[in-house]
């Protein structure tokens, strides 16, 4: 399914199929100049990430490494590298978290989270990184556990923890241990994943100490390393501190106390590689056809896929930088969708809203993409579309690119609130697998009614030229300054223009910072900064992930008529 | 009825039994079915699926696995015989071939024996009566003792009569087997006695003949054939010089650096070897040729179609067992001596299951991969095994036999190269590296052949463990070899990876290459050189593979070397097309799983290396202090423990436990495939934990006893 060139039968071939297939077009204009200038700045963004992406990608740096090595340990992705299937593909989630979150680096924020799949089974992975602050947690650490744990929960993927931690960051135990989204979590997930029959495993890798020491004690199944994997509720020092009792961390909390004395562990690795292979075989041994809930599957999927007829990298041309810029979302969609066939609905309605049907590797979707700002069809529109797809369980894909709803008189008259109530009720309520990609602005509540971090997506990633926030730097100053200058001609004081342009200068400085999508992924407003050309890839292996879910009926709520 | 009237004798064979399994039972059903003759194949418990089994018409069991219990047992074959209605038994070469009370059998029963008459097996299967009558026919002899007295005081100074270096020989059977050379009268009575087991064991006669031993002989044979009507010819001679455990490895027609005098000569004197025992059908008679004095002497006559047939029919280009048959049928030859062709020259390779390190000890085990060359009109391959056989240890562990025709001996040897570098096996040792090592020395491409070939220049066929620099050309190009594994093998699981989850998981998780955000995916695969010939030094070679976008690999080994591109293309289940940094070639890449390892096969160009990788879980489950194995010779055994070289039968223990013993000191002696092997003390010290038994069988790697130093 690799045919690539276009096809002038196609339409009529899909005629005497009995569907009319509508193919895009290319929609591009190479020669333009929006092309070629969002080409170089891409360029340079793309780069920027990398170096970003290569420093994460080291871990905690040569000395740290070379100590891991020496132990005989692999860094965090080796490991699951040696886990996953020989030659398949990992999504690997929020590589960022923690970018520039704290005073010092804390690389993919100390634990490496992602997709794969063991034996033919897609499996959650969570890995400490040892070389990363001894693989602590910091609260981003919790943060992207937590959100690992929600999507396999969800997903209802076995869940591999690579357990090699020293447990809670100390210096930060009010931000990691008592709250509700905070360490405790962790393992109140793993317990109801476990009621729930989603596989918990836990292959004991180093040190799990203290509260790390419930993550193998929790889990259905685990191995446990000879030598280098401990567990133990307190560590040599703090035994020694509190009975004097002298012993070593082997002796405490080793391999063969745990096997053979205390089973807290069920299976003995001889060393690392021996973990996991028996971690890969546990995995083989699951019955996975006695999950719950795995009857059904959402959408409709079919092993052949033809490929877009357009060429995927040109996503990076297509990308705005500037966000003022306009482009047909469906130059986007014609790249990402099989053979670039888009069943569009309500093509001549709402027309800053793009609503239609394709497949992404064979796996049926209903794609939402915006043309512009939303007015009162297109939120009707998208409404209606939501309504259909979570009808038909078809999985939703929302490509984001908005500056907001429509503003003004005219708007409010028409009742813009009420139509932007329906889409946010629809997106809220539909129960069917939700994928969303920011590809460009994601501003206000254009955000919210395009199912942005807060309506809970099953995955939800970034593109680098991405800019998040309730609006523009530009029109906060605005309003903040009007607002100012208000309060300053009040108290009688004179804003000279100069310093009413610091002010706003200000202002945009500050929203520029927040709403680039480093700070948001820093912070796990995303589940990762994407490169526009992967998007189809990333699209089509969280749709395979979450396609795992139960079917489930969508009920909504009271929609302001 | 007519049946009554017509006398067997009058009648032409139509149905044949082939007393016989493997390559020779097929070959000979191969001419059969050609002429139209129906086809009885005969096999023990060990064979039910045998090639030879599934190419004949018909087939009888006739017993357990040991030879003595089915294919040597004539009765048994003789009631298969009898069961199946054939008119005539075809012996092959080896089992009952030579046996005179085999063919008398047939002769009494009626049956016709497609072989010679059976006064003549027995004139020519004494060894020492048949050296009279080759004297009395005035064929040359070398000096020796053929006498009936064995007092081993006697043999002694018959021995000095002689002089030395002696040869002993079993005066009953063939193939090197009981045979001993004799440096000095002190060596005389451990070889002697050793012989004598050896014969008794294998001929079940223990007559032992003494002879003087050429230090630079060739081995040099002549096809004889002779028809009931008095006509014997000879095809010319073969060279067989290049043996080794005295078996011949590569046999090849004509002799080369011979003159047309002297292969007149040779011919002459085989046909009147034949004579003088009144001989008819295919016959051999080898003579030993004194590299020093021009001079040919007779050494025996083997009365049956010889293991090497193939080399001189692809020179005079006719069908041996055809004519075998014709004259059993009491047809003329079809051809007078002057009408014998000869075009061309034509080598045979014999492949053996064997570990050629180990000094070519008999291999058995599973054929994963067998993949012989691809036949054509000069090349042959006779083979009675297929892929997935058992190479058994009741068995000779011939594989098969490679035979070659060119225009001349120079364009026949080109073709051997070739041909054993594409002849594929994996699952048993084999000795295909070194027949290409033989096919390609120097002395050999000249035809400079005599059978001490291999000793004498062993150290340009052998490795040499000593030299550090040898091994490192060795181990670069393995580790270049290992790089094309490493690409193959990956290629290889994921379209299996790809294929066993069809429908399950979008193909899209199996990608190539497999995704990853923002970095390519790297994979490590570690592969330990199976190697055989240097033991030393690290075998473990570690490779990381880093996936291109466009499909390509880049291949590290370690961290700090070059990276090789390395492109590849599956063109079918084992054979792939591969670019190497531009360079691109056939490889094939075959794998089998054993002893909680995956092996792993290359082949491409001249080269063949072979690999291991741990899989799965493959661990001791002990859990403290045991090393992973490293291979299964060094594993679990305490230092100093002496393991089986081979499986085999334990024939006779030397020594008692605890005694003192020297280093070389002879402990026990093994026999398999009817070949003893002495095994000997490494060091000097005290025996201990000797537990095996005379009569015991052990398992190759087992242990048989431990020297204290």
């Amino acid at each position: 399914g690799t045919d690539s060139r276009p096809d002038p039968f196609r339409c009529f071939r899909g005629l005497q199929k009995g569907f009319c297939v509508g193919v895009l077009p290319d929609g591009v204009d190479r020669n333009s100049e929006a092309f070629s200038s969002n080409s170089i700045a891409m360029e340079g963004i793309l780069t920027d990430l990398r170096s970003h992406i290569k420093k994460v990608l080291a871990g905690g740096g040569e000395e740290a490494v070379k100590r891991n090595r020496s132990r005989n340990k692999l860094l965090p992705r080796e490991r699951i590298d040696r886990l996953l299937d020989p030659g398949s593909s990992f999504l690997e989630l929020s590589q960022l978290a923690g970018h520039e979150l704290y005073e010092e680096p804390l690389p993919s924020g100390g634990i490496i989270t992602g997709i794969g799949p063991i034996h033919g089974h897609l499996c959650m992975f969570m890995a400490n990184d040892p070389t990363v602050k001894g693989g602590t947690y910091y609260p981003i650490t919790i943060k992207k556990h937590l959100r690992a744990q929600e999507i396999a929960a969800r997903c209802r993927l076995p869940c591999i923890y690579l357990v090699d931690s020293g447990g809670a960051y100390l210096p930060k135990q009010a931000e990691v241990f008592p709250d509700k989204e905070n360490f405790g979590r962790v393992f109140y997930n793993e317990s109801v994943m476990s009621s729930e029959g989603i596989p918990q495993i836990a292959i004991v890798l180093g040190s799990c100490t203290a509260g790390g020491a419930y993550i193998p004690a929790m889990a259905d199944e685990s191995v446990m390393v000879k030598g280098n994997g401990t567990i133990f509720l307190a560590g040599p020092p703090l035994v020694k501190a509190a009975t004097g009792e002298e012993v070593s961390a082997e002796d405490l909390g080793g391999a063969t106390v745990h096997c053979n004395v205390s089973g807290v562990s069920d299976y003995f690795a001889q060393d690392e590689l021996h973990g996991l292979a028996i971690g890969r075989n546990i995995v083989k041994n699951l019955h996975m056809a006695a999950k719950k809930g795995m009857e059904g599957k959402f959408g409709s999927s079919n092993i052949e896929y033809k490929e877009p007829l357009y060429d995927i990298n040109e996503l990076r041309s297509i990308a705005p930088v500037d966000h003022k810029q306009q482009f047909d979302v469906r130059s986007i969609i014609a790249r990402i969708i099989d053979g670039s066939e888009f069943d569009e609905f309500k093509k001549q309605y709402g027309t800053t809203l793009v609503t239609g049907f394709a497949r992404i590797y064979g796996q049926t979707v209903g794609i939402i993409g915006n043309n512009g700002i939303l007015f009162n069809e297109s939120a009707l529109k998208g409404a209606h579309f939501i309504e259909l797809c979570s009808q038909r369980k078809i999985p939703l894909v929302f490509l984001q690119n908005i500056t907001g709803f429509m503003v003004g008189s005219r708007a409010e008259a028409n009742g813009i609130a009420k139509s932007g109530a329906k889409m946010v009720m629809a997106v809220s309520c539909a129960k069917v697998p939700k994928i969303t990609i920011i590809t460009g602005a994601s501003f206000g509540a254009g955000n919210y009614a395009m199912c942005g971090r807060a309506y809970s997506p099953d995955f939800m990633f970034i593109w680098p030229n991405a800019r998040i926030g309730i609006m523009g730097g530009a029109q906060a100053a605005g309003v903040l300054s009007q607002i100012e200058k208000a309060t300053k001609k009040r108290q009688g004081i004179k804003w000279t223009e100069e310093e009413e342009e610091a002010f706003k200068k200000k202002t945009v400085d500050a929203y520029e910072r927040e709403a680039n999508p480093y700070f948001s992924t820093a912070r796990l407003w995303d589940d990762g900064v994407i490169d526009p050309s992967d998007t189809r890839k990333v699209l089509g292996l969280c749709l395979s992930a979450a396609a795992n879910r139960p079917l489930e009926d969508t009920r909504f709520g009271v929609f302001r008529m | 009825s007519d049946g009554a009237t017509i006398k067997p004798k009058d009648r032409c064979i139509e149905k044949v039994l082939v007393a016989n399994r493997g390559e020779i039972a097929c070959r000979i059903m191969r001419t059969a079915k050609r002429l139209g003759i129906q086809t009885v194949a005969v096999y023990s418990d060990a064979d039910r699926d045998s090639l030879h089994v599934k190419s004949a018409d018909e087939a009888v069991r006739i017993g357990p696995p040991p030879a003595r219990l089915s294919y040597l047992s004539g009765a048994t074959i003789m009631e298969a015989a009898a069961r199946t209605g054939a008119q005539a038994i075809h012996p092959g070469y080896g089992f009952l071939s030579e046996s005179s009370d085999f063919a008398q059998l047939c002769e009494d029963s009626g049956l016709t024996f497609i072989g010679p008459p059976a006064s003549a097996i027995r004139d020519m299967g004494d060894k020492s009566a048949s050296k009279r009558i080759m004297g009395a026919a005035g064929v040359p002899l070398v000096p020796g003792y053929h006498g009936h007295e064995q007092d081993i005081d006697h043999m002694k100074s018959e021995a000095g009569k002689i002089g030395y270096p002696i040869i002993i020989k079993p005066t009953h059977g063939g193939g090197g087997k009981g045979m001993r050379i004799v440096q000095s009268e002190k060596d005389f009575a451990d070889a002697f006695l050793g012989a004598q087991r050896e014969a008794a064991a294998s001929f079940g006669v223990n007559t032992i003949l003494l002879e003087k031993y050429i230090t630079r002989p060739r081995h040099i044979e002549v096809q004889i054939f002779g028809d009931k009507h008095g006509n014997v010819l000879h095809l010319y001679e073969r060279d067989c010089s290049v043996q080794r455990r005295h078996q011949k490895i590569i046999e090849e027609a004509p002799a080369p650096n011979i003159s047309e005098k002297f292969r007149a000569n040779l011919g002459q004197a085989a046909v009147s070897a034949a004579r003088a025992v009144g001989y008819h059908n295919a016959g051999t008679v080898e003579f030993i040729v004194d590299t020093e004095s021009d001079q040919f002497y007779f050494m025996e006559m083997n009365t049956r179609l010889q293991v090497e047939h193939p080399v001189t029919e692809m020179i005079v280009g006719q069908d041996f067992v055809e004519w075998q048959i014709r004259v059993a049928n009491g047809e003329p030859l079809p051809i007078s001596q002057s009408e014998v062709p000869m075009s061309g020259h034509a080598f045979e390779a014999r492949i053996y299951a064997e570990n050629v390190p180990k000094g070519f000890l008999p291999a058995t085990g599973v054929l994963n991969h067998y993949r012989p060359v691809a036949v054509s009109s000069s090349v042959r391959v006779e083979t009675g095994v297929e892929q997935g056989d058992t190479v058994s240890m009741h068995y000779d562990p011939m594989i098969a036999k490679l035979v070659v025709w060119g225009g001349n001996r120079g364009e026949a040897l080109v073709k051997l190269k070739d041909s054993l570098s594409n002849f594929q096996v994996a699952g048993v040792p084999t000795n295909i590296n070194f027949l290409q090592k033989l096919a390609s020395h120097k002395e050999f491409s000249v035809g400079n052949v005599e059978t001490h070939f291999i000793e004498h220049h062993k150290s340009d066929l052998f490795a040499d463990e000593s030299n550090p620099a040898a091994a490192e050309v060795a181990y670069k190009e393995v580790k270049h070899s290992a790089a094309l594994v490493a690409a193959c093998v990956s290629s290889i699981e994921n379209s299996d990876w790809n294929e066993s989850n069809l429908g399950k998981l979008p193909s899209l998780w199996y990608s190539h290459p497999p995704f990853r955000v923002h970095h390519e995916a790297k994979q490590t695969i570690e592969l330990e050189w199976d190697n055989e010939c240097y033991s030393n030094g690290s075998n473990l070679i570690s490779l990381g593979l880093i996936y291109q976008p466009d499909g390509s690999y880049l291949i590290q080994e370690g961290n700090d070397s070059p990276s090789l591109e390395v492109r590849v293309t599956q063109v079918r289940k084992c054979d792939f097309r591969v670019e190497a940094a531009g360079l691109s070639m056939n490889v094939t890449v075959a794998t089998y799983l054993k002893d909680g390892y995956k092996h792993i096969h290359i082949w491409h160009g001249s080269e063949h290396h072979q690999f291991k990788q741990k899989v799965g879980i493959g661990f001791s489950e002990d859990e403290e202090g045991v090393q992973h194995r490293t291979s299964s010779e060094t594993s679990s055994h305490p230092p100093g423990t002496i393991v089986a070289p081979m499986a085999g039968l334990v024939v006779k223990v030397l020594v008692e436990n605890e005694a003192k013993v020297d280093q070389g000191q002879p402990i026990l002696v093994l026999e398999a495939m009817k070949m003893e092997h002495v095994v000997k003390s490494p060091s000097s010290g005290s025996v201990q934990d000797l537990k095996v038994k005379a009569g015991q069988q052990v398992s190759d790697g087992s242990a048989l006893f431990r020297i204290q130093g």
